[in-house]
């Protein structure tokens, strides 16, 4: 559990800078941007509370606001991210995982789950982020076609990520 | 009063939900009206300094093409004051002219942030209100324009790139007498703008030049870009055109703010027109 915590703490600022001194960089015009670093609230370990939850969630994307200039946009994304997983974590998984303190990656979860859990919880970040940022509903359907194409580069990137850290172990989901 | 609390403890993802989102939309709309927050921004010294410890890291990359680039700006100047030189030597009698007041003053600064993803852009330089930025102050290139510097801390200032919904900048087009204002409209190319509300009943052609007029912020003459689509309808009597920008957003390095040294004074002199126009109404 230590451990666990003290990886946590240490990917933080790995995703951040990652975020915006690299990815932030990276973009198909202004249609497809990443933002990758969203992995590190869909990492955080499963048995988490809720309050804390949703306290990373808003230290993360005011983090990530400070450095994109737009306060508030990212962070409102998060905690919307953060209220995806505790939803999804309730309907797929069993009570007995409620308390414990797995870590919900590819190698423990599987394929199916995983890529599910991120597609979803990438689609519905990047939907409020893309729609906060625009602030109205004018121009619709650009909004939607850039979420679609930048949820869809970052999950490809979550999933290039995921496999490169991929350890075959015994997996508690099939 | 105790199932009040079990049904707050039962559905607390909920909860906390609805007071962390409407805290996080209270700090958007925030930004939003007040354009930016002043604090929590990359002019900020803690993030500006580390912006420039990076770029400073990346500048390597690109330095022949920034070597080269200014080496041709220099051979440009170079051109321009043996032009004056001559003159000089030609008229025999000087005028001392109001003309010859130094109008611009130029402050070179390097870009040590960019971005051009995004739907509203923003640049951070490297010089702040110690080296005499000011905000409201145009940011050019030698090839074209940039934006408008939109905050200022005492060695940072953020610009609002010319890619922003908000920027829009008086130019006019090449050898016909009309002024148009250029703005990023729908592109969502770095390369691309548009120059918008040009009457109808002008014909503009395909690689037609487009400057800036000198009506805002910026110097008269600068090439701004040249027309690549032109007709896009917008309405009945006003046209847009589509342009291909001549700055290169995406290796923005070294820039010039425009210091406007008689702005203040032509500002004061047309307000002055319009609380005489108020007056008669």
């Amino acid at each position: 559990m230590g451990k666990i915590i003290i990886n946590n703490i240490l990917r933080y600022p790995v995703f951040i800078v990652l975020q915006v001194f690299f990815f932030k960089n990276i973009g198909y015009y202004n249609l497809a941007a990443p933002f990758p670093y969203v992995l590190f609230l869909l990492l955080l370990p499963i048995g988490i509370s809720n309050f804390p939850l949703y306290l990373i969630g808003l230290i993360t994307g005011i983090t990530i606001d400070i450095f994109y200039d737009t306060l508030g946009i990212h962070a409102a994304a998060c905690i919307v991210l953060c209220a995806f997983r505790i939803f999804f974590h309730n309907i797929t998984l069993d009570r007995k995982f409620d308390k414990s303190f797995i870590t919900p990656t590819l190698s423990v979860m599987g394929f199916k789950w995983f890529a599910s859990y991120a597609f979803l919880g990438v689609f519905i970040h990047h939907l409020f982020l893309f729609f906060l940022e625009v602030f109205s509903f004018q121009n619709i359907s650009i909004t939607l076609l850039s979420t679609l194409m930048s949820s869809i580069f970052t999950f490809s990137l979550i999933l290039l990520i995921s496999l490169f850290f991929y350890k075959k172990k015994s997996r508690i989901l099939e | 009063m105790k199932n009040l609390w079990l049904f707050f403890v039962r559905y607390n993802a909920f909860f906390w939900f609805i007071l962390f989102f409407v805290f996080a939309l209270i700090l958007t709309i925030q930004n939003n009206a007040f354009q930016k927050s002043h604090y929590l921004s990359s002019s900020n010294k803690v993030i500006g300094s580390f912006y420039q410890e990076i770029d400073s890291w990346k500048e390597y990359l690109s330095l022949e093409k920034q070597n080269r680039e200014l080496s041709e700006e220099n051979a440009q100047l170079r051109s321009n004051l043996y032009g004056y030189a001559q003159k000089a030597y030609l008229d025999s009698v000087k005028i001392k002219d109001s003309v010859d007041i130094e109008r611009y003053r130029f402050t070179p600064a390097k870009v040590i942030n960019n971005s051009i993803h995004q739907k509203n852009n923003y640049i951070t330089l490297n010089k702040g209100a110690k080296d005499g930025i000011k905000s409201g102050m145009g940011v050019i290139t030698s090839k074209g324009v940039v934006g408008i510097v939109l905050n200022v801390s005492p060695h940072f200032s953020t610009v609002q790139s010319l890619l922003h919904t908000e920027t829009k900048v008086s130019v006019t087009l090449d050898s016909l007498d009309i002024f148009a204002s250029l703005v990023w409209g729908d592109n969502t190319d770095s390369r691309f703008a548009m120059v918008q509300d040009i009457p109808n009943h002008i014909k503009v052609k395909k690689g037609n030049k487009i400057f800036t007029s000198g009506y805002s912020l910026f110097p008269e003459g600068i090439e701004v870009g040249e027309v690549v689509e032109t007709e896009i309808i917008s309405g009945d009597s006003f046209k847009n055109i589509r342009i291909l920008l001549t700055t290169n957003f995406s290796s923005l390095q070294h820039v010039y703010v425009v210091d406007d040294v008689l702005g203040a004074e032509k500002k004061e002199l047309e307000e002055l027109e319009e609380s005489n126009g108020k007056n008669n109404n």
